[in-house]
């Protein structure tokens, strides 16, 4: 087979992750070179990157169509995510940079990591081979597996990053193995010639509902799904709150993506065979989310234990398997990243050095000592329970609207009494700000510097914008959920 | 396909599938970290023999192509996996996988 070296739009239809790769290694080569601590010099360039590879992003969405031996596909889908992925990316290191230079930590390599997490995940989300999702996922988590454990003298990020890295590989291998079973079943890893393969009938359907078995296992575990949804609580309460932010969206949506696209385009015919597993799983995951997040003072542990439940809202998007459903699942995990990484780096904010003040108990009179951070943290609270006007509130009903159509009454009635039980934990902490008078044991406030307000203005902008007028979203979403087939 | 009547692909197949539960036996059981890292290098390896057996009897290179990926992928994360378990024991002097749990609380 004569492979014909590739044309110039196929380098289009592959711009961003070329422009992100290029400022992660350019951030690499001049990190020895301006050595001083707390520099925003860093975190400036990583920014002009990512605006770089967002620009990249709507640029290549004009040149839809495969690329390299169609292992790139390059349509609406991806790039909606690769536009998701990158402004996840924008905000986080916006909101690094007063973490950064409060615990003096090492500017260069963290920006780094992140454009390299990202390329990674630009990588999953456009891809159309399994190997290539294979590589993607494995730069987007060798990554944030350093992110993780970013300072290395702080125990609780050590044990974070051992624990994200242990059950993290462990993931990768049964998502390996199942695309090893699937090679030699079907003779591909192209997602597009399984789906032609299993189109006929005499598919050994054994072999591959295995295969689909052990992918489905190594993307539950990525997405923090139950019941494999374990290592979440420990790593993000662990890990510094704007690496947090940053697991709990990026490698999320993007790995929510592969699932899209593996179950809907190379495993459609056989969709009687997974909905029903991913229907225990979305239940499970909604359930042990929001019970266990009832019970936590710590903020950091109940957003994860909350970020749980959400990953189970997503999953009733998938188990509706049609195009309505995968729709809904964008749009919710667009509206769930703005307000989730909001929530996470007002966290960081509060936090303060250290990162010893995490208590729900901490968040007392902060409506009256700092009005907008409460403000803020309000709406991406309030988002989250799901209220009109925000993003979250028309998420969870394209969700369920999308889980009615395909008549899973039982799952839907579940889900709602769910979100009703999350809301005591979100407005805890709202109460703990506005009702309560803060005590002497309460941490004042650093004022909030610049950058943070910015990394908090663009997720509060994004919550309200998808919560006014999510149509626009919406209907893009509509749209690019028709490529997967 | 098999030219020479060489060994069945399905005794590779067994065997990989052998390797790969012994690694996840020893991932769920073992207490020594770099024991249960080693686990998952084990559950890599037996995926790459899947893959070459495979590749062996589709006749195709892609395969083989695919365990020297997988290899590659093994290499970085054993770079980046050995230097965090190097800062959890020096910041705890213990390798033991229970001793890792400050968190839960």
């Amino acid at each position: 087979m004569l492979i014909s070296p590739p044309a110039a739009v196929e380098y289009i239809r592959f711009l961003p992750e070329i422009i992100l790769s290029i400022f992660g290694t350019l951030l690499m080569v001049l990190n020895p070179l301006i050595r001083k601590h707390g520099s925003s010099i860093f975190g400036n360039i990583s920014i002009l990157g990512l605006v770089a590879a967002l620009l990249g992003a709507i640029y290549a969405d004009g040149q839809v169509g495969q690329a390299f031996s169609r292992m790139i596909v390059n349509d609406d889908f991806a790039n909606f995510f690769r536009v998701l992925v990158i402004a996840i990316g924008i905000v986080i290191v916006l909101g690094s940079y007063e973490f950064l230079s409060r615990e003096r930590a090492d500017t260069g390599e963290f920006h780094s990591l992140i454009l390299f997490s990202v390329a990674g995940q630009c990588i999953m989300v456009s891809s159309n081979d399994l190997i290539l999702i294979f590589i993607g996922l494995e730069i987007s988590s060798i990554a944030t597996y350093i992110l993780a454990g970013y300072l290395r003298d702080d125990r609780r990020a050590n044990e974070a990053a051992i624990k994200y890295f242990l059950l993290g590989s462990f993931a990768t291998a049964f998502f390996l193995y199942g695309i090893s079973l699937i090679y030699g079943t079907t003779g591909s890893t192209n997602l597009t010639d399984i789906h032609v393969f299993l189109s006929s009938p005499s598919r050994p359907l054994l072999l591959v509902g295995v295969s689909a078995a052990l992918m489905l296992v190594g993307l539950t575990f990525k997405v923090s799904g139950a019941p494999f949804q374990v290592w979440a609580p420990d790593v993000y309460q662990g890990a510094p709150s704007p690496v947090s932010a940053f697991l709990s969206a990026g490698p999320k949506a993007a790995a929510f993506a592969v699932f899209l696209r593996i179950f809907l385009t190379a495993f459609p015919s056989i969709s009687h065979q997974w909905w029903p597993v991913i229907w225990i799983s979305a239940l499970l995951s909604m359930t042990i989310g929001n019970f266990a997040a009832l019970t936590q003072s710590n903020i950091k542990r109940m957003l994860a234990y909350s970020s749980i439940a959400h990953a189970g809202y997503v999953l009733v998007a998938i188990t509706a398997h049609s195009d309505i459903g995968a729709a809904a699942a964008m749009f919710y995990l667009a509206a769930y990243a703005c307000m989730n990484v909001g929530a996470f780096i007002v966290v960081s904010h509060i936090a303060g050095k250290g990162e010893k003040h995490v208590g729900i108990s901490d968040f007392k009179g902060l409506g009256v000592r700092q009005p907008i951070t409460a403000a803020l943290l309000t709406i991406f609270l309030l988002s989250l329970v799901g209220v009109p006007l925000t993003g979250g509130f028309f998420g969870k009903f394209y969700i369920f609207q999308a889980a009615l159509q395909s008549n899973m009454i039982w799952l839907t009635v579940l889900g709602l009494l769910n979100s009703a039980v999350a809301a005591y934990y979100y407005l805890r902490i709202i109460g703990a700000m506005y009702m309560q008078e803060a005590v002497a044991s309460t941490p004042v406030p650093q004022p909030l510097p610049r950058s943070t307000r910015f990394a908090l203005l663009l997720p509060a902008l994004g919550t309200i914008i998808l919560g006014v007028f999510p149509s626009a979203v919406l209907d893009f979403a509509i749209k690019s959920a028709n490529f997967l087939k | 396909m098999f030219q020479g009547g060489g060994v069945p692909l399905s005794w590779y197949l067994i065997l990989s599938a052998i390797l790969f539960s012994l690694g996840v036996a020893g991932f769920l059981f073992r207490k020594n970290i770099i024991t249960v890292f080693m686990s998952i290098e084990l559950m890599l390896n037996a995926v790459n023999l899947s893959f070459v057996a495979f590749s062996y009897k589709l006749q195709q290179v892609n395969g083989h192509i695919f365990a020297f990926f997988v290899m590659v992928v093994a290499a970085a994360e054993a770079a980046v996996g050995l230097a965090i378990i190097l800062t959890v024991y020096k910041n705890r002097s213990s390798l033991d996988i229970d001793d890792v749990s400050e968190m839960k609380n």
